[in-house]
């Protein structure tokens, strides 16, 4: 008997939710703003969703209601990607190590 | 065009991309090439997208379009945003992956052929599952996140807004929301669909308005969970491995952040999301007591004296510090104090700020090396060897009384060890309690100076006098 498809996903999905919690456990209490910001910005992963429904629309119409919501899900998740990539990146250079060396 | 095994592949490197990008969080040093990796992430899922959908007719452009504006919107946000306000920032963004959640679910919903899920008003049972699950959890972090965007605004009363009947009213909407998801995929009725979207913007509303001020660290972290499950959810939709990953990532980090958060305040999950903590408790009660009890204060001079004799100092800094934002005026204060020979390092509590990590992030913005900042754990002992603690802007994180009073409602929550310290300066604009609503005993201490002023000016005159 086959298994279904379903069953994969759903292993994937337990899986990375242990990897997630090994992971999570490891990232050092002061960066726990940057995590919160890196992992808003690669949720927004949700756009490859947006863009199926954005291109959507047959030759005769581009928009229609379904792809309508997908590009708002684009502008959304964009806003999102690199929001929070850049403002991660801003944090992150900030965390420097004492100069050993004098100025 | 490329084929669908393939593409898959790319998704699940994207997905791997995703764990190293968390997995480089662990020190600050590896940080930076993390959060490069997360980014390669998702351009090569955003580049399977259009690859293996290969329209690329007239709606390419919109698409590009579209991206460019959120793209500038984004980077325009990322750059302008002090860091001070990071809590609301990561609020907003959460609000918007919820939001791009529903978006997502309603356009399947509507156009399941592109999805290839079936056809309208004869959904695969499987998809509208997860379709709804994804929608109804995206609608509830929507909602939620821009309730703990006003009140971290301060746009919305920080204070708790509870009335009666508020858990039964909202077991009600949660149970009536698995009915409706239900009848939703017994009927294909588009109408129950949008109930269902509608009922769970409501319940998200109704779920963080009871939640205080204080609460805030769990209540983000939270959210933060929230996002990556609907995200997940609408992955399952999808047969996105990407999606799927990412979302059990993301919802397995907010659930962590939560429990940390809830830990540092020696509080239930579920107490913090019945809410209604703070603010109810501070009444009159608390105000006769305060006259009786002599409170030492000083000026900046007196402070100033005590540092300079002093050989170590411990700065513990609260959500009074981001408030002021003083950070910048504490790091000229501590350079001061360096130059004068005298050990200084930073102790921070895990639930100091409105969200986790905030305090090491002000820090770092004014340039503070990370290795002078310590955990409580790590620090907590010191301060018995230390000679001052300079308290700016925390309260409830350094109240003896979570150890000594079993009636208080922060016993056993761990606090700082601040009156192990031969003096204690506490700048404070005022004797008035914290969020807990309770007086903190380490006013009245015999070796502490109240500093009454604004966090930033007071450590400025203390830099004048050093």
């Amino acid at each position: 008997m086959e298994i279904d498809p379903l069953i994969f996903r759903l292993s994937i999905f337990i899986l990375s939710i242990f990897v997630g919690y090994y992971v999570v456990w490891s990232v050092t209490p002061s960066l726990h703003t940057p995590l919160m910001s890196v992992t808003n910005a690669i949720s927004s992963v949700i756009i490859v969703g947006a863009i199926i429904a954005g291109l959507s629309g047959n030759s005769d119409s581009v928009f229609n209601t379904s792809s309508i919501f997908g590009f708002l899900a684009i502008a959304l998740a964009t806003i999102n990607i690199f929001g929070g990539f850049l403002v991660t990146q801003r944090m992150l250079a900030m965390y420097k190590k004492k100069k050993k060396e004098k100025k | 065009m490329i084929s669908s095994n393939l593409s898959a592949i790319f998704y699940l490197i994207s997905g791997v991309l995703f764990i190293l990008a968390l997995r480089g969080l662990s020190s600050p040093e590896t940080s930076r090439q993390g959060n490069l990796f997360g980014i390669l992430g998702m351009i090569i899922a955003v580049t399977v997208t259009f690859l293996s959908i290969g329209n690329f007719s007239n709606g390419f452009i919109f698409v590009i379009i579209f991206i460019l504006l959120g793209g500038s919107i984004g980077a325009f946000i990322a750059y302008r945003i002090p860091m001070t306000a990071m809590p609301e920032l990561v609020a907003g963004f959460h609000s918007l992956v919820g939001l791009a959640a529903v978006f997502v679910a309603i356009s399947a919903f509507l156009n399941p052929e592109a999805f290839n899920l079936g056809t309208t008003g004869n959904i695969k049972l499987g998809s509208l599952i997860e379709m709804s699950i994804g929608a109804a959890v995206g609608a509830v972090t929507f909602s939620g996140s821009i309730i703990a965007f006003l009140k971290l605004q301060g746009i919305m009363s920080g204070s708790p807004i509870t009335f009666k009947g508020q858990h039964p009213l909202n077991a009600i909407i949660l149970v009536s929301i698995i009915v409706l998801i239900y009848f939703l995929c017994s009927t294909q009725s588009s109408n129950l669909f949008w109930i269902l979207l509608i009922i769970s913007f409501l319940i998200g509303f109704l779920l963080i308005i009871p939640i205080g001020g204080a609460d805030m660290p769990v209540v983000i972290s939270m959210l933060n969970s929230y996002s990556g499950w609907a995200a997940a959810g609408i992955g399952f939709t999808l047969e996105n491995t990407a999606l799927i990953i990412t979302g059990a990532l993301v919802g397995s980090s907010g659930a962590i952040l939560s429990y940390i958060m809830c830990k540092g305040m020696n509080r239930s999950f579920f107490n913090v999301i019945l809410g209604g903590f703070g603010g109810a408790t501070e009444d009159a009660g608390t105000i006769s007591t305060k006259e009786q009890k002599p409170v030492k204060s000083g000026n900046a001079d007196d402070a100033a004296f005590l540092m300079k004799n002093a050989s170590s100092v411990i700065i513990v800094p609260g959500y009074g510090m981001a408030v002021a934002q003083a950070q910048h005026a504490l790091r000229e204060m501590v350079d001061t104090l360096k130059k004068n020979d005298i050990k200084v390092s930073y102790a921070i509590h895990p639930v100091a700020g409105r969200m986790p990590g905030h305090m090491n992030v002000l820090l770092a913005e004014a340039n503070v090396p990370y290795d002078e900042v310590f955990e409580l754990e790590e620090i907590n002992n010191d301060f018995a060897n230390a000679d001052v603690a300079f308290v700016i802007g925390a309260n409830d994180v350094t109240n003896p009384v979570a150890k000594t009073d079993p009636q208080s409602p922060i016993y056993g929550m761990p606090v700082l060890d601040v009156e192990k310290c031969k003096s204690v300066l506490f700048v404070k604009r005022s004797l008035s309690p914290g969020y807990a609503g309770i007086d903190n005993d380490l006013f009245y201490k015999e070796n502490t100076l109240m500093l009454f002023a604004d966090a930033k000016k007071m450590t400025e005159d203390i830099t004048k006098n050093l």
